[in-house]
């Protein structure tokens, strides 16, 4: 006779996949610290940072500032490098996580039955007060501003919030953004000089952000985040720690740096395939990388999105028959 | 992605002679893209180009 298990509703609800966030604990980090920038992933996967008008300049990595005892190794650290003291009305800055409209369907947006979404957080940040978090519907370009308030300064505090379902406009079903994560980390009155409407779908610019502290106005400020899970329900449910391996593939979705190596003559007319190991979201942008010393100049013949569907051919500096070993990056970052 | 910095746009062909991508210095990385629309880089290249901001040159 087989025997099974059924689990009580509370733990029930715990099973499978429930976070919709790729990278959540901020373990894989294929770039590496990306300093000097204003518009840019770097740092934890999947992450992107992104700022107009401001003048200020950040680095981001991954960072091993955790909260205590929560089963996280790493964060994401925003290093404000270069500082904005004054906010022109058209400046902002934002890190945020592009979720693919592919893995939202469920979500029946666009339907009477749109369901709500928890989001939870680790955060420290450098400023006390009012901070904004909002998701941004894709497709609709609507978005859901709700506050969260930081009540001591450079302290590890957690954050959960509930959004209602968006009924008027569905995701679509397709690789493109479904919904953000925006963090908002500063913003001038462009985006912050209306009235705040917590968690209410709207595309009033000026009430997107309003009362958000400035977090880049002192190049002391770090902003940190980890722990992050969005997922189905008006419950955090606990966070849903992934092997590595597990989340370095979802990763590998969006950006994979490739080890290409063949054996031949590295000066005019090589050609090899690239072995990508995860077909990606869209057909990638391909980047040379420089190995072993020598800078190679591909040609990128043919990019596809799928595994071992990419050939190059092209030079590199190192002439004569050897074995050539170099890196390409893959972006299909939405 | 209005933050990002495009120069040298030019297209490149492939083996067969038939045009493959984009190749664009890209804040400051050379880089390779493809013409797909659901690139974000291409889109962005698109965005400018439609914008009379930047000019793609024909391929060599």
């Amino acid at each position: 006779m087989a025997l099974s298990k059924i689990l009580p509703a509370a733990q029930e609800q715990y099973a499978g996949a429930r976070n919709l966030v790729i990278n959540g604990a901020m373990q894989v980090a294929q770039r590496g610290d990306v300093t000097g920038v204003t518009f840019s992933y770097g740092g934890a996967d999947r992450y992107e940072y992104i700022s107009g008008s401001i003048s200020s300049i950040v680095t981001l990595s991954q960072d091993t500032d955790v909260p205590s005892n929560q089963g996280f190794s790493n964060s994401q650290k925003i290093d404000v490098t270069t500082a904005d003291t004054s906010l022109a009305a058209s400046d902002y800055a934002i890190i945020r996580q592009a979720i693919e409209g592919l893995n939202l369907q469920h979500l029946l947006y666009g339907t009477s039955e749109a369901k709500k979404v928890t989001l939870q957080f680790w955060v420290k940040s450098p400023k006390t007060g009012t901070h904004i978090v909002e998701l941004y519907h894709g497709d609709a370009a609507y978005n859901n501003p709700q506050s969260y308030t930081i009540a001591t300064a450079d302290t590890w505090q957690k954050v959960t919030v509930t959004f209602d379902g968006y009924q008027p406009t569905a995701i679509n079903n397709d690789n493109g953004v479904g919904l953000y994560i925006h963090w908002w980390l500063a913003a001038g009155s462009t985006y912050s000089g209306g009235t705040l409407t917590e968690n209410t779908w709207h595309n009033t610019q000026a009430n997107r952000a309003v009362g958000q502290v400035n977090v880049m106005d002192s190049t002391s400020n770090n902003f940190y985040l980890t722990g992050v899970q969005l997922e189905v329900g008006e419950q955090a449910t606990p966070f849903e720690h992934r092997s590595y391996g597990d989340e370095l593939r979802r990763c590998q979705r969006y950006y994979e740096i490739c080890d290409v190596k063949f054996n031949g003559y590295g000066v005019g007319g090589a050609q090899t395939n690239i072995p990508q190991k995860v077909t990606k979201r869209a057909t990638p942008t391909a980047t040379n990388g420089t190995s072993g010393g020598y800078t190679y100049n591909w040609t990128f013949n043919s990019i596809s999105s799928e595994a071992n569907e990419m050939s190059v051919n092209g030079t590199s500096s190192s002439g004569g028959y050897r074995v050539h070993r170099y890196d390409i990056e893959l972006d299909a970052e939405l | 992605m209005d933050g990002v910095t495009i120069t040298n746009a030019q297209y490149y062909n492939n083996f067969d002679g038939n045009q493959s991508g984009v190749k664009a210095t890209i804040d400051g990385t050379e880089m390779f893209v493809p013409l797909d629309p659901a690139n974000r880089h291409y889109a962005e290249i698109l965005r400018q180009v439609d914008a009379g901001t930047l000019t793609i040159q024909d391929a060599d």
